[in-house]
């Protein structure tokens, strides 16, 4: 008899536990964000660390309760779509998204995959969150598409002025990979180089994405002996090599890129050589990361079992969509009313110290408000980590 | 001119040894192995874990990338192609088994490596530089006397062991081969697996000079089957000739045509569709395959 009561009370306790999980993880609707980017192939390493940032802030976000939008709960969601760097696979991506009624989207990572994705982004009331530069996908009549990190027309400009005054810089060089992002890239840096009044002194060298030794491609580049080599849009697996065969070839100037890269990657593949590197950042140098920047640094490094360093910049997008729709409930539906709040919206950068803001920029260089008030921080490498060189504010 | 050459030897070479294994294993089993590429990847991080993360001396961790593809490459043989070949009398199952496992390797790949750049340190420090007309850090200077020596070790072993002489038969006529008493099945096994291994080699090699990442597979096979298409599909010395001549144009191109963008692949694949118009078994194929 005893017996008997011990096993009811134990199917109670189950019964009752499991009615009790399925209460909890009923009790919060769910909202889906999406992501459409490369998370495969040469260019993985983008895409991957977008998708890796939003996944560990949304696992964050549930572990603890679920983010409050007006006066419900939700559970995050994130539903990503790998493109492969391939135009028609977003717009397969984008489609997807509409189709699971998903109005908020992080992503295409490159140029013409966000040129391609407008139009069903348009037609389907999805706001994007590309990191792509073209202007004419953030200037009107455009409207659905936010960029979602500092351009190289504006990081560009501010890198080789730091430089002209505090190293002396008078000439550079350009190399970029030939496809569409990189070769942009550099038609921009060339433009704001000679703006600034310096001398270009090669700017024809490209190389195939595939290039593994880059050796013989800068080769040419050498002889020009510029005081500083821009890698316009280097990806994070080229930039080492590319450093290493310029510092071997005897290269003694400064190295810089727009891009934001990997510590970690940098220390492996380039080692000493690639101290006095200049690349673009977010807040994770330990001047300005805030305790927030450091848990979600841990937790990623515990969720995937390394951190990249290029979510430091991605680790935003997530979060202006969330305080966004914070501002204004109704845009969970509607974009337009996200669109009408993104002109006024403000609130506390978790990720910063300091006093530092998320809200949307663009007025100067897109007419409209149109990209994420996101820190322009120039960091520079040194013996395995990054240290801040400079910190800019955009608009 | 000297710098060019120089690099025009030293990306030989390297493509010459990425070339072997898949025309090894083209002419032993009539199979184009798509999955080359992701074959030279993992190997590549097999010596990066042993030889960068685990400390294990560089020739330990390539011998473990070799044993490892090897390994990979029989069970491949033995559990995918073997029962394709026999139960399918039509090419293009093969064709698309391979592009399958190389979209299978890749995943694991991601899954177990990651999706970042991954390098090792220097094997050789330092750089050679005869009065700035070939500067060669010492290490590139290695990694291409060691293909160098790798190739001929490979030419050896195909000439000089009875291994070698069994699997050239194999390659010459399958059936004559068989009735002259050799094991068909288990030479088969042997030369896909040799074929994997060079790649394994070759990655493992490289991995000190350029890295390793998920998304090199793909281009280091298209590679590998112009350098086959151009020296002859299937024949050894075919692929050898093939690797150096696409890395004496691609040096060349580089050096000379670099005010024009890269033109440099574009103008080597237009040679490579004329040259293929004219002669399409490739500089030492024959015609009748």
């Amino acid at each position: 008899m005893q017996r008997r009561s011990l096993m009811k009370a134990a199917l109670t306790a189950v019964t009752m536990t499991a009615f009790g999980a399925t209460a909890a993880f009923a009790e919060n609707p769910v909202l889906k964000i999406g992501f459409v980017g490369v998370t495969s192939g040469p260019a993985a390493a983008w895409g991957i660390s977008n998708q890796r940032s939003m996944e560990t802030r949304a696992a964050w976000i549930n572990e603890t309760g679920g983010y409050t939008i007006g006066d419900t709960t939700y559970n995050i969601e994130i539903v990503s779509f790998d493109d492969q760097k391939d135009p028609k696979r977003a717009i397969a991506g984008m489609e997807k998204m509409a189709q699971e009624g998903i109005h908020y989207v992080v992503g295409p990572n490159v140029d013409d995959g966000a040129a391609a994705v407008r139009p069903v982004a348009e037609s389907n009331g999805i706001m994007y969150f590309p990191y792509a530069f073209p202007k004419e996908l953030y200037q009107a009549p455009a409207s659905n598409a936010v960029l979602g990190m500092v351009a190289n027309y504006q990081s560009g400009p501010a890198i080789y002025k730091y430089l002209m005054e505090n190293e002396g810089v008078k000439t550079v060089a350009f190399i970029a990979a030939n496809e569409s992002d990189p070769l942009s890239q550099r038609d921009g840096g060339v433009e704001a180089a000679k703006a600034l009044g310096l001398e270009v002194v090669s700017s024809n060298v490209t190389y195939q994405v595939d290039t593994t030794d880059f050796t013989p491609v800068l080769t040419p580049v050498m002889r020009a002996q510029p005081d500083l080599l821009v890698l316009s849009g280097v990806s994070p697996a080229n930039a080492p090599q590319l450093i290493r065969s310029a510092r071997e070839l005897g290269f003694q100037g400064l190295i810089s890129t727009e891009t934001a890269q990997d510590a970690g990657v940098l220390a492996e593949g380039a080692g000493d050589l690639a101290n006095g590197f200049i690349s673009v950042g977010g807040a994770s140098t330990p001047e300005l990361a805030s305790p927030m920047m450091n848990e979600f640094v841990q937790r990623y490094t515990d969720m995937f079992g390394e951190y990249n360093d290029e979510s430091n910049t991605k680790v935003y997008a997530l979060e202006y969509i969330l305080e966004t729709l914070k501002a204004d409930p109704s845009a969970i539906e509607d974009v337009d009313a996200f669109q009408a709040t993104m002109d006024t919206f403000e609130a506390p950068n978790p990720y910063m110290n300091g006093d530092a803001k998320l809200r949307y920029v663009g007025m100067s260089s897109f007419g409209q408000k149109r990209q994420v008030a996101v820190p322009l921080v120039v960091n520079v490498y040194q013996d395995g980590a990054f240290e801040t060189l400079f910190v800019a504010e955009v608009d | 001119m000297e710098q060019i050459l120089a690099n025009g030897v030293y990306l030989g070479s390297q493509y010459a040894m990425i070339a072997l294994g898949l025309t090894l294993i083209f002419a032993l089993m009539n199979v184009l192995n798509f999955a080359h590429g992701q074959m030279y990847v993992i190997g590549g991080f097999v010596t990066y874990t042993f030889y960068g993360q685990w400390g294990v001396p560089f020739v330990l961790a390539l011998v473990m990338s070799c044993v490892t593809l090897a390994i990979l490459g029989a069970l491949i043989e033995r559990f995918l192609f073997a029962p394709v070949i026999k139960g399918s009398a039509r090419e293009e199952s093969t064709m698309l088994l391979a592009a399958g496992i190389a979209f299978f390797l890749d995943a694991v790949i991601l899954l177990v490596f990651g999706e970042k750049q991954r390098g090792v340190p220097k094997i050789v420090d330092g750089v050679f530089n005869w009065d700035f007309r070939i500067i060669m850090p010492y290490d590139r200077i290695l990694i291409c006397v060691l293909a160098i020596l790798s190739i001929v070790t490979f030419i050896g072993l195909m000439q000089y062991t009875k291994t070698g002489r069994a699997l050239r038969a194999l390659a010459q006529d399958r059936t004559a081969a068989q009735l002259m008493g050799v094991n068909v099945d288990r030479y088969s096994m042997i030369g896909f697996a040799l074929g994997a291994m060079l790649a394994g080699l070759v990655g493992g090699l490289l991995v000190t000079i350029t890295g390793v990442n998920l998304g090199m597979g793909g281009p280091t096979s298209i590679k590998a089957f112009m350098m086959v298409m151009i020296g002859g599909a299937g024949v050894i010395s075919g692929a050898i000739w093939g690797g150096i001549i696409l890395g004496f144009m691609e040096a060349i191109g580089l050096a000379l045509l670099y005010q024009y963008g890269d033109i440099t692949y574009l103008l080597i694949f237009v040679s490579l569709m004329i040259f293929l118009a004219i002669r399409p078994q490739g500089l030492m194929g024959k015609p009748w395959g």
